[in-house]
């Protein structure tokens, strides 16, 4: 081969767009897409179910609240693609629509216990008789079913997605609790826990530099979890009406009102439900991909 | 600086552990794991520790360590009394006693690297100034551990069990301490890595004046490098000597038996072995009189109601034996 073909070769490299991966770039993507299925499969289907819920007033949606009393319980079409319910409204576009209460709940729920609990959970896995008290505490409210508290605190209130929020948040903080306490104090047993007490490190540092840190991958498993779940419980809410408004279409609600005509028009409850199931199966995926890939021993290079 | 006294004087040092049950989590019962111990470190100076497993040798670590709160009896570190101190003063202290631990694995944070394993310390004793003196400062103790500087851009995971142990002694320089405090240093590692770690500890107490305090179950390792060795059985120092005395001339029962457990490497030489039977008794309930009546081949009736204690028997040399002149022969009855 002579030195010009390879010079040649050279500057046709180097003249490819540059939004292209290199080929090494693209050796790392795919290594990565090999390494970790799992979050490459959660975390897509979880990002495609975000752009839904943020792009949903552009996908070809309708007003998914206006009534077409005249065009109720059409069958899946081209002009109906889901099908319309019994008040003639759009299900494609409520169900669009509905992503966005969901995914709020759910990330919002994840975020608020997460914090919560962690907090409660590192100081009652640091301080004895601060620990006696709140694990009391979060027995009896974990003693309830998570459910019915709910219930009982949205009941409370009124019928608001915030409300909701709150009211699951309420009910999974015990869980993140117990989870973070539990971590704490096998964490403050270490021997590079003590070796940091014995290098005068102070208590906050050691939570903030030792402890945490190392709580992160158990807690990022649990947020995912409780991101799910918080999904569910809130279309558990909305379907027996102790949840979200009824004027705003979640996929609990949705599927209440398909409830009645099921038997005869089972797509009203089917298409809600799918998007729920492969929303919670996609966030379990990548929770379960994300606590191999935060593990820095199981790690391999990216 | 006080030279008169010894650099680390341990007096009656006593630890309880409460065992709690019950609905209200009230003491049921107590682990007597250190019950009253004395000994004391001259400055560069090494003792040693040594017992069976649950005997209290590391509690007795932990306890000068101030990681545990101790129970009763009286530390003094270079004349300053230690284990009643609160915790808020016990900064200047720690930058003074460090510890290696056991297991080279759980002593370092997997998720800190190297460099902040090490600055840690540095920073938390205010020994660094900036960025370029801590990198400068991690590197010379790279240097002293003969590691790599370049390593420490590295994780914990990315080094042998060896080299773990080098770090945690890094660690433990760091702020440079007068007592490190070795907590069965040196038991996680393979033979020759042992053996490479006893000569750099010995090499850097040459080099730096170090005190050691070698906790270890091991006598064999430990007949390589200290000076004096105390025996501990059941939370109690029975015998205290210097190494020649201890394993040319032992004194109490319990010691022989240990030195006779000590591997031989030629399997044709005369051993006279003295086998222990049962286990260690319960440190919850220890047996009346002498603790180690219950498994001592010379056991006779005032042992198991009056608990002997230390005394002399020869210079530098106490034991806490009934017997009064150390028998020539152990012989098994």
């Amino acid at each position: 081969m002579s030195d010009t073909s390879l010079h040649g070769a050279y500057v046709a490299a180097t003249v490819l767009p540059e939004i292209l991966p290199t080929p090494k770039e693209r050796g790392r993507i795919m290594g990565f897409v090999h390494r970790h299925p799992t979050i490459v499969i959660g975390g897509v289907l979880v990002l495609i179910m975000v752009l839904i819920a943020i792009l949903a007033p552009w996908l070809f949606t309708k007003d998914p609240t206006s009534l077409a009393p005249s065009k109720r319980t059409r069958e899946p079409s081209a002009l109906y693609w889901f099908g319309t319910d019994m008040l003639g409204r759009d299900v494609y576009s409520r169900v669009l629509y509905g992503a966005r209460v969901s995914l709020t709940v759910g990330f919002s729920v994840a975020c608020c216990a997460g914090i919560l609990g962690t907090t409660i959970g590192l100081i009652s896995g640091f301080t004895r008789r601060i620990d006696a008290i709140v694990m009391r505490a979060m027995d009896g409210l974990m003693s309830i079913p998570q459910i019915l508290l709910a219930i009982a605190l949205m009941a409370l209130t009124r019928a608001s997605v915030q409300n909701v929020i709150i009211a699951i948040s309420i009910t999974e903080t015990p869980r993140v609790c117990r989870l973070v306490r539990g971590v704490v104090l096998s964490l403050r047993e270490q021997p590079y826990v003590e070796a940091a007490i014995a290098s005068g490190t102070k208590v906050p540092v050691i939570i903030w530099k030792h402890i945490l840190p190392n709580t992160l991958a158990p807690l990022m498993v649990q947020a995912t979890f409780i991101c799910a779940s918080a999904m569910i419980t809130e279309a558990t809410l909305s379907f027996i009406g102790a949840g979200t408004p009824p004027i705003i279409p979640s996929w609990g609600n949705i599927m209440a009102e398909g409830r009645a005509l099921w038997q005869v028009k089972p797509y009203i409850v089917f298409f809600p439900a799918i998007f729920l199931s492969i929303t919670v199966l996609a966030v379990n995926l990548l929770g379960d991909g994300l606590r191999d890939a935060l593990d820095p021993r199981l790690a391999k290079r990216l | 600086m006080n030279t008169t006294r010894p650099l680390l004087e341990v007096k009656g040092l006593k630890k309880y552990f409460p065992i709690t049950g019950g609905l209200f989590g009230q003491t049921t019962a107590k682990v007597y794991a250190v019950d009253g111990v004395s000994f004391d470190i001259q400055r560069g100076e090494t003792l040693s520790l040594v017992g069976e497993s649950g005997c209290g040798k590391s509690t007795v670590g932990k306890s000068l360590l101030r990681l545990y709160d101790v129970t009763d009896g009286e530390v003094y570190l270079d004349g300053q009394r230690i284990d009643n101190m609160p915790a808020s003063k016990l900064r200047p202290i720690r930058q003074r006693m460090q510890v290696v631990f056991q297991d080279p694995f759980s002593s370092l944070n997997p998720r800190m690297k190297i460099r902040d394993i090490l600055g840690e310390p540095l920073t938390n004793f205010g020994l660094v100034k900036n960025n370029a003196d801590l990198r400068e400062k991690v590197s010379l103790l790279m240097d002293k551990v003969q590691l790599p500087r370049d390593a420490i851009d590295r994780f914990p995971h990315e080094f042998s069990g060896g080299q773990r142990q080098r770090i945690g002694i890094a660690r433990a320089l760091a702020p440079g301490a007068d007592l490190i405090i070795c907590d069965e240093a040196v038991s996680a590692l393979d033979v020759s890595v042992k053996a490479q770690i006893i000569n750099l500890l010995v090499d850097l107490q040459d080099e730096l004046g170090l005190a050691l305090l070698f906790i270890s179950h091991d006598l064999a390792t430990v007949e390589h490098l200290t000076h004096r060795v105390a025996v501990m059985y059941l939370g109690k120092i029975v015998e205290l000597t210097d190494r020649r005395t201890l394993f040319s001339k032992p004194h109490h029962p319990y010691t022989k038996a240990l030195l006779s457990a000590v591997p031989v490497p030629d399997p044709t030489a005369p051993r006279n072995r003295v086998i222990l039977t049962g286990d260690v008794p319960s440190p919850i309930n220890p047996p009346s009189g002498c603790r180690f009546h219950t498994r001592c081949p010379l056991v006779h009736d005032r042992c198991r109601t009056e608990e002997p204690q230390l005394r002399t028997v020869g210079e530098g040399h106490t034991s806490a034996c009934h017997l009064t002149h150390a028998p020539g022969e152990l012989v098994m009855g």
